[in-house]
């Protein structure tokens, strides 16, 4: 039993240019990827990402959604020159989604790992906007998934899972968790509903935006459970999940604590280990309950009549791990991620207030209760909203938590010297590792690539080849390294058997 | 890897070794971390955008996934 399995995190990020709302959000995240790539020397046009194992319609319940049926925004492969698109030397991929400048992790093996290379991401966007400073009036980037006006753009997390498991398991198990989960994690918001119709604060910015159980849609009608099944890997073994339910994290105990804690129950599932029923009467309207609730006592109703708060439900899904690992067999990325899962729901049980260091949500909202104190402001007064957005501001010297973390008050799990290292070197055990190598080593002679592929121009074969790689866990840097140093790219592919 | 680190200046005896986790309570009694959270404040008002409803009216995204 273990917290280990492929996986990454996508995310969204906010975006604005100071002074000029009426600004083009698609054109500014533009900006914002081909200035990195100008600055690194990466090729930033849209044919620079290899679409051809792109499929966003196929659906994980069995069938296929027609083109002809599907919203245009769920057309994720479709040709569009306009739109910025790179590969880093970390192996992420940094692109215009929508309209937004998007930053997809590469793919690690723990949590742990799914953190930094998140981190690195914000280290990313925060060099963008200090690059882009240099021209009035610049353009600010936000780690944050809400305008507080009725749009919401994502945080996905990602997860390697078998194709053994019958999809309906994977839906009964993870839902009443994706529902109870936000207390450990949620980013928190100024504002109750979409578009903050009501005043008050909530534990989750995405919470209100979910009106589905389970679905393809990613962008409106959003699922708790999404069933786009695009696995970007051999498909008779695995399924990619493709988790659209949860908020950007800036703290490394909660993130870390998402990613594993989520990790564990789907092995749960996978093992066929879940040994009890904890489906939720009303799981869209459980998770608005939930999540407006601050104080954490709010209950809601499982379908066998009995009445449990999110922390309760949790415990519950800890229960079941920590069981299956006394069984089973541990390692120290389990254990590190059952410690503060288990340190977390104590602190929630008690006063959800003690978990301040560790939890976004906790933090946001004991700083806002600090500032309400202290000059008598009310929820919808216009500097709690400003502290909320401020809040997840990239750049250091004007990102609230970023000042609250470089004061000490933060539970830091990473160190600045391993994010600073993952921004320009692939995790070594995946993949990644010969993606973002050959974007490194042999940049003028990539065409495109993709999660699973790289398309290179072979200059002494005088020919094109694609190198497919549609296993994540090879690849990685003791497999591929002496190749890549070697330094001919001709060699490497031979080698590589493309 | 990475050491668990939180906050150094919270061991050690004396008046002010309260521990952090109360940070942001209401009505904490404790007089050193109210001065001590008081002085986060301050400094927080020193980089809080200067004109908070034309920063919010402003802040205006289109949806994404």
């Amino acid at each position: 039993m273990s917290v280990r399995r492929v996986m990454g995190i996508e995310t969204e990020y906010g975006i604005a240019v100071p002074g000029q709302p009426w600004a083009n959000p698609m054109a500014a995240s533009g900006e914002v990827v081909t200035a990195y790539a100008r600055a690194h020397g990466l090729r930033a046009g849209h044919g620079a990402w290899d679409y051809s194992d792109e499929h966003p319609l196929v659906d994980a319940r069995g069938f296929e959604m027609p083109r002809a049926r599907a919203h245009i925004s769920q057309l994720t492969d479709a040709e569009d020159p306009s739109l910025a698109n790179v590969v880093l030397a970390n192996g992420a991929r940094l692109y215009v989604d929508h309209a937004h400048p998007e930053y997809s992790s590469p793919e690690v093996t723990s949590p742990r790992d799914a953190i930094v290379w998140d981190r690195a991401g914000e280290l990313v966007m925060r060099e963008i906007v200090a690059r882009l400073a240099q021209r009035e009036p610049g353009i600010n980037l936000y780690k944050n998934n809400t305008d507080g006006k009725g749009a919401s753009y994502g945080t996905h997390e990602n997860y390697l899972v078998s194709r053994a498991t019958p999809f309906d398991r994977i839906v009964s198990g993870l839902t009443p968790f994706f529902v109870a989960r936000q207390v450990m994690c949620g980013a928190g918001r100024v504002g109750i509903g979409q578009e903050s119709e009501r005043d008050g604060y909530q534990i989750a910015s995405r919470s209100d935006f979910f009106e589905a159980e389970v679905g393809l849609e990613t962008t409106f009608k959003r699922p708790i459970i999404n069933t786009r099944d695009e696995p970007h890997a051999d498909p008779d073994r695995w399924r990619r999940l493709h988790v659209i339910i949860g908020d950007a994290n800036q703290a490394d105990v909660a993130n870390l604590v998402k990613l594993g804690s989520t990790s564990l129950v789907l092995r749960l599932i996978e093992a066929g280990a879940i040994d009890r029923d904890l489906s939720l009467l009303y799981p869209v309207e459980s998770l608005k309950v939930i999540s407006h609730d601050p104080t954490c006592r709010a209950s809601v109703r499982l379908r066998d009549g009995r009445d449990l708060t999110a922390v309760q439900i949790l415990t519950e899904y800890l229960e079941m791990a920590t069981a299956f690992v006394e069984r089973e067999g541990s390692d120290p990325a389990t254990d590190e991620v059952l410690h503060h899962w288990e340190r977390l729901v104590g602190l929630l049980a008690g006063d959800p207030m003690d978990a301040a260091a560790d939890i976004d949500w906790v933090a946001k909202l004991a700083l806002l209760q600090r500032y309400r104190d202290r000059d008598d402001l009310a929820w919808d007064d216009n500097r709690l909203r400003a502290i909320d957005i401020q809040w997840s501001d990239v750049r250091p010297a004007k990102g609230i938590f970023h000042k609250l973390e470089a004061g000490g008050r933060i539970t830091r799990l990473t160190s600045d010297e391993d994010v600073m290292a993952a921004v320009a070197t692939p995790p070594a055990d995946t993949r990644a590792w010969l993606r973002g190598r050959i974007v490194e080593a042999f940049g003028p002679q990539v065409i495109s690539a993709s999660w699973d592929s790289v398309v290179l121009r072979l200059p002494r074969a005088g020919r094109v080849a694609r190198l497919s790689m549609l296993d994540p866990l090879a690849f990685g840097r003791e497999a591929t390294e002496a190749l890549v140093s070697a330094g001919d790219i001709d060699d490497l592919v031979a080698a590589l058997g493309a | 890897m990475a050491q668990e680190q939180i906050r150094p200046q919270s061991s050690g005896g004396g008046d002010d070794a309260q521990p952090e986790d109360g940070f942001g309570q209401v009505g904490a009694s404790n007089a050193a971390r109210d001065e001590d959270i008081d002085s986060v404040l301050d400094e927080i008002d020193g980089v809080l955008e200067s004109n908070a409803e034309e920063f919010v009216k402003g802040f205006v995204q289109k949806g994404g996934q």
